[in-house]
């Protein structure tokens, strides 16, 4: 019936392996956040432009990104650029997989953040004598920063937890990826994967706590 | 001199101005009242080229506002203006509010914007309120501070939209004080408001909007006493009394 004994010991020599795995986790994590707050940034401008061709676009990749699961969007980076003869190492391919879906969800999220911002905050940039570009970068998205702090946050959280995708796209680097291979080794499956799911609990709160203290450091008005 | 000869504006098929024409001297103070609607925030907007025009032009300095190579930063550093609301950046203290400009669009050095910006908070009597977020202003500073604001880029004309219609009414004389004294300066002013004491006491002369033209233009006494011909701006003074 029950006969499966715990051994920690070996799961607790295999940490700092998991800790490294940890590291990888959290850089695609951030680079993900980084490139895709970039995209999210266009494709809000993007979806409020004039130009139909843009909206279009920038609704595509919206629609695409929010109503389709993470899993698709990683297994279209890597299988499915694959198919048409552009092949991503499983890393590259995770990367851009979750890239696709941040900047999906965040520009949501930016684009509601810059309808919260009175269009009188640009005329009144502009007309000091900014440029465009100014009064965006001065103006406009350090407002828009505050207002979607939170959100982004949320989806830093996202982007570290969907990273445990990458095992699908055969990528053994990462928290997940290094866990899975210690278990098809050793089989103590239970130990590893609760090690790996305190590790990534930690990194998540550790995310959240210095989000908050960033935003109590950064917002004063 | 502010020149707008024969101004249409449209917005789709909305035709809010429909022929303006306007002339501001320099050392004039212009008030202009009107209804709601009738197209005289708009008229400012054109006036510092925040919104394209459909037919007529607008010269200020002789320069034509709409005119494809006009280069509207550059021409917008003399032009200030104050709205309604709203004026203020939020994200930054009332220095870095009035210093901005002179920083990011001058290119002063920062010691220098911030002693032009001081020089204009004081003019305003913010001097004590140079760290402080707008959020933590009144109504009325923050109306004050947009003014300093404007006045820290040396403009030679300031374009007012009802600027004290958003105040609580034991606000509103603050700001329309500081307002008098650019008059007595003898700053160039356009203001449109809804405060028909003002628009007598201080303007040199008075426009009357209605329908996308300016039904009737004369000095205070005229508009506002008997020689006023029209019978519109008859009707819409006797509403607004
Ligand atoms: N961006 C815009 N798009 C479409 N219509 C607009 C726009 N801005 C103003 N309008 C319309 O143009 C007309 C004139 O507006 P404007 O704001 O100039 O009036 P106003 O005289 O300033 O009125 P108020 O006293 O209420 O401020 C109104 O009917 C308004 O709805
Ligand atoms: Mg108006």
């Amino acid at each position: 019936m029950f006969n499966y004994t715990f051994h920690w010991r070996p799961a607790f020599q295999a940490l700092p392996a998991m800790l490294e795995g940890a590291l990888i986790t959290i850089q695609i994590a951030v680079l993900s956040m980084l490139i895709g707050t970039v995209i999210a940034i266009a494709l809000a401008v993007a979806s409020g432009s004039q130009y139909r061709l843009a909206r279009f676009g920038a609704s595509v990749w919206v629609e695409t990104a929010r109503n389709t699961p993470a899993l698709f969007q990683i297994y279209m980076a890597y299988f499915g650029l694959g198919s048409i003869g552009i092949f991503l190492d499983s890393y590259i391919a995770l990367l851009a997989g979750i890239t696709f879906n941040n900047a999906g969800y965040l520009a949501e999220t930016f684009r509601g953040g810059l309808r919260a911002i009175p269009p009188i905050q640009t005329r009144a940039g502009r007309s000091l004598g900014l440029g465009a570009f100014s009064t965006f970068r001065l103006i406009v998205l350090p407002q828009l920063f505050r207002i979607v702090f939170y959100p982004m946050t949320n989806q830093i959280v996202w982007a570290i937890l969907m990273t445990s995708l990458g095992v699908i796209v055969g990528l053994n680097i990462d928290l997940t990826g290094v866990t899975q291979e210690l278990n098809v080794r050793t089989f103590r499956t239970f130990e590893y994967f609760a090690i790996a799911a305190v590790i990534y609990y930690l990194i998540t709160k550790l995310v959240t706590g210095s989000a908050r203290l960033a935003a109590w450091k950064l917002f004063k008005y | 001199m502010i020149e707008v000869e024969n101004v249409q504006k449209k917005f789709g098929l909305l035709e809010v101005l429909k022929g303006v024409s306007l002339t501001v001297e320099k050392g004039e103070v212009v008030s202009i009242i009107g209804g709601s609607g009738s197209g005289k925030s708009t008229l400012l907007m054109c006036i510092n080229g925040l919104e394209s025009i459909q037919g007529g032009r607008v010269l200020v300095d002789g320069i034509d506002v709409h005119a494809k190579d006009t280069n509207l930063n550059k021409l917008r550093q003399r032009i200030g203006i104050v709205f309604q609301q709203w004026n203020a950046f939020p994200h930054l203290t009332v220095l870095e509010n009035t210093m901005l400009a002179p920083r990011k669009v001058l290119g002063k050095p920062k010691e220098e914007a911030k002693a032009v910006a001081i020089a204009q908070l004081e003019h305003v009597g913010l001097v004590d309120k140079l760290d402080v977020y707008p959020s933590k202003l009144s109504g009325g500073q923050q109306q004050r501070m947009a003014i300093a604001r404007a006045l820290a880029m040396s403009p030679k004309y300031m374009l007012f939209d009802e600027v004290t219609s958003a105040l609580d009414p034991q606000l509103v004389s603050e700001v329309l004080d500081t307002m008098r004294l650019l008059a007595d300066e003898g700053m160039t002013m356009i203001c449109v408001t809804h405060e028909m004491g003002f628009a007598r006491d201080v303007s040199d002369r008075v426009a009357f909007f209605h329908e996308g033209v300016v039904e009737e233009i004369g000095p205070p006494s005229q508009i506002f006493g008997k020689r006023s011909k029209s019978p519109e701006t008859k009707k819409f003074l006797a509403n607004v009394r």
